[in-house]
């Protein structure tokens, strides 16, 4: 898959609509790789100019300002912040909700003002622009449960962009008992990820997976690559990793339509 | 002698009226101990979100329940208050129901409408009681609550009851004596809940009946002066001060968390390469230190955020820490912000400027173990009915720990160094970054 960075897009004299930001886990994260790759067939499918930082993409610096190593975060952000000025990048998208929500909130105050959306917002804008359609019927009738990762919803209050996605694909949207403004974490939030969780009686990330199982779901769909691995480590737990899937909504969208 | 009771009526009630000013004045002063932050701007929408939130009550319904019955002790409490207008008056000038001639047919529709306010109240105050003790609904009784905090909910429940039950007594016997056609009780109001407790009264004489309705007026107006000076001691300063804390609460979407100031100092004279690297680094007479490690390092609004929590622990039931058993509490991260900035309070007033008295808010009052189980998914900020923001505490006490003290858990450093030798939060070479796209 060829997949453009800034770079040689510049190096032509063109300037893509839209940057793809695809994360460290996008990145390196085995699962989120796919996720990267079924959005990037999403954005060729439609048609859409797009380039990638590549090399010179580094992490939003997210993890470390919540872990609270403020210093580092603002390094991060100002070198980052350097290199899209450079470009004179003017909006991104991206899959991971972390990313979104530091690049979109918390860059303008260090000089970075872009115009930041989550890859099911701009799925969204594209099906409105009918430069996008989903007609398949894949998924008719599959049960899915819709997870709210923390940083799209509460922090940002995205909730009905996935939700509309899913409605698309003909399926039967299920919700948990804790969902939207009540959303329960999948754990992975504030650092947890690159950490043991503190003594307790129970991981988050069981309790999160036990409430979406309750919905009998075919499918958990979750829109953050970190809330990915949450939940699939959840079901792997809970002996359930046969019976249901974990996927990204691009990854639903994308085998939908085949591409 | 004849104007024994109204002077006795002015001492009473002035007297507890200073004593409520010394008192919140000592709370402003507190509060006013944190560090300085703008909430000035966007006034409309600040103006916007203190009628909605705490004037119009709108994230209290999320709980439907505890909501309404919340709704209905708040109208009884704004509504039956404009009787105190009266009662004051009365005390004041030796009247008896100033206001009846005035208003005429309105005054029995407003003595009426507190009636049945009054005997609402009741009811959702004995339904709350039983929620909280009988119940036994989680949030009522997490160790944090233990001890004062518990009888802190129920002494201010039993107020209510007593106040409430006053009021309609009161009006009971004052109804018996106007139809006794007693000199002074003059035919005024209309009583559709007390005249159900007369019958208790009929038997009594006319000079019992009277000692029995001087003696509800005065208990009545003593207990709502005593309840105003028990809130400052107890967790019911929300009553007052919801509102400033809504009008100052955070606009800004939830995600965004608020770049350290002296850290991008820092950053900004770091990357400039016009700084003379031997010029002494002016950091000017703000204290340079990285996070928070007491009361005194929060910003205001954080310091008035803990005086204006209830306890009522919506944050905590929604913390998906807490759910797992893990120690945090955001609620208790409240508490101990406000117990810790009483004991610095109190400091102060002793010395007249903060004396180091060996303790501070992390590790007397909030432990590294609650700080590190937080995931900041902002469960806890959403709940709060009232607009209280736990997690910003919980950050600025993050940022001391790794800023100050280098005491984050081990694999969090390891996070930290790859991120800062690899740019990922792994150990990945940056130069693998678009490998993703060559695999299938």
């Amino acid at each position: 898959m060829h997949v453009p960075t800034l770079a040689e897009i510049t190096a032509e004299g063109k300037k893509p609509e839209v940057l793809f930001w695809v994360g460290c886990a996008g990145s390196f994260d085995d699962r989120a790789k796919k996720i990267s790759k079924s959005f990037v067939k999403i954005l060729q499918k439609a048609s859409i100019s797009f380039a990638v930082l590549g090399t010179e993409e580094s992490c939003t610096g997210d993890p470390a300002k919540r872990a609270g190593n403020e210093f580092l975060f603002q390094m991060q952000a100002v070198a980052n912040i350097e290199v899209l000025n450079s470009y004179s990048v003017t909006k991104i998208v991206t899959t991971c909700p972390h990313c979104f929500n530091t690049l979109k909130n918390e860059y303008p105050d260090l000089g970075g003002k872009y115009e930041v959306v989550h890859h099911t917002q701009l799925i969204n804008d594209l099906l409105k622009e009918g430069r996008f359609s989903i007609s398949g019927s894949y998924y008719k009738g599959k049960r899915i449960t819709y997870h709210d990762p923390c940083y799209l919803g509460r922090a940002n209050q995205v909730y009905e962009a996935p939700r509309k996605l899913i409605k698309k694909l003909d399926a039967e949207l299920l919700e948990m008992k804790n969902c939207k403004e009540k959303g329960l974490c999948c754990g992975a939030g504030g650092a947890q990820m690159f950490k043991e969780p503190e003594k307790g009686n129970k991981d988050i990330n069981i309790e999160r997976t036990e409430q979406a199982l309750k919905t009998n779901p075919d499918i958990i769909a979750a829109a953050c690559p970190f809330c990915n691995t949450m939940m699939s480590d959840g079901l792997t737990n809970k002996e359930m990793d046969e019976n249901v899937e974990i996927k990204d909504i691009a990854e639903l969208i994308a085998s939908a339509e085949g591409i | 002698m004849a104007y024994l009771s109204n002077i006795l009526f002015a001492i009473l009630f002035t007297s507890s009226i200073f004593l409520f000013r010394r008192n919140f004045l000592l709370i402003k002063r507190n509060i006013l101990l944190g560090k300085n932050i703008d909430r000035m701007d966007r006034p409309k929408e600040r103006w916007l979100n203190m009628l909605r939130v705490a004037f119009g009550q709108s994230k209290m319904v999320s709980k439907p329940v505890s909501g309404t019955l919340h709704l209905i002790v708040y109208i009884g409490f704004i509504i039956i208050n404009i009787e105190l207008l009266e009662i004051v008056l009365d005390g004041l000038l030796g009247t008896h129901r100033i206001l009846a001639p005035y208003l005429g047919s309105f005054y029995s529709f407003l003595i009426a409408s507190f009636e049945v306010l009054a005997a609402l109240v009741i009811i959702s105050v004995i339904l709350f009681w039983t929620r909280r003790n009988l119940l036994k609904i989680n949030r009522f009784w997490n160790p944090e609550m233990k001890g004062w905090p518990k009888k802190d909910a129920d002494f201010i429940l039993y107020f209510e009851i007593i106040l409430m039950s006053l009021f309609l007594f009161m009006n009971a016997t004052d109804f018996l004596l106007q139809n006794l056609e007693v000199p002074n009780y003059v035919k005024a109001g209309y009583f559709p809940v007390s005249q159900f407790i007369t019958p208790f009264f009929t038997s009594f004489s006319i000079q019992t009946l009277i000692i029995f309705e001087r003696t509800f007026w005065w208990l009545h107006i003593a207990g709502i002066l005593i309840f105003l000076n028990y809130l400052y001691y107890s967790k019911h300063l929300h009553v007052l001060l919801a509102f400033p804390n809504t009008f100052f609460a955070n606009l800004d979407p939830k995600g965004k968390f608020v770049n350290n100031k002296t850290v991008k100092k820092e950053v900004k004279l770091m990357l400039d390469p016009n700084i003379d690297p031997y010029a002494s680094i002016d950091s000017g007479s703000e204290s340079s230190k990285f996070g928070a490690s007491d009361v005194l390092d929060l910003n205001w609004i954080q310091l008035m955020n803990s005086y204006t929590c209830t306890e009522c622990g919506r944050c905590t039931s929604e913390c998906p820490a807490n759910q797992t058993g893990k120690l945090l509490s955001p609620r208790k991260i409240m508490m101990d912000t406000r117990d810790r900035l009483e004991e610095v309070g109190a400091n102060v007033s002793a010395n007249g400027l903060f004396k180091d008295d060996g303790k501070q808010l992390l590790n007397n009052y909030i432990s590294q173990e609650e700080l590190w189980a937080c995931t900041s998914c902002n469960a806890c900020v959403e709940a709060c009915p009232i607009g209280i923001d736990p997690l910003s505490i919980i950050m600025d006490m993050r940022q001391y720990l790794v800023m100050e003290q280098s005491s984050a858990p081990g694999d969090l450093n390891n996070m930290m160094s790859n991120i800062e030798n690899n740019g990922a939060p792994w150990p990945f070479n940056n130069q693998d970054r678009l490998l993703w796209a060559n695999d299938n």
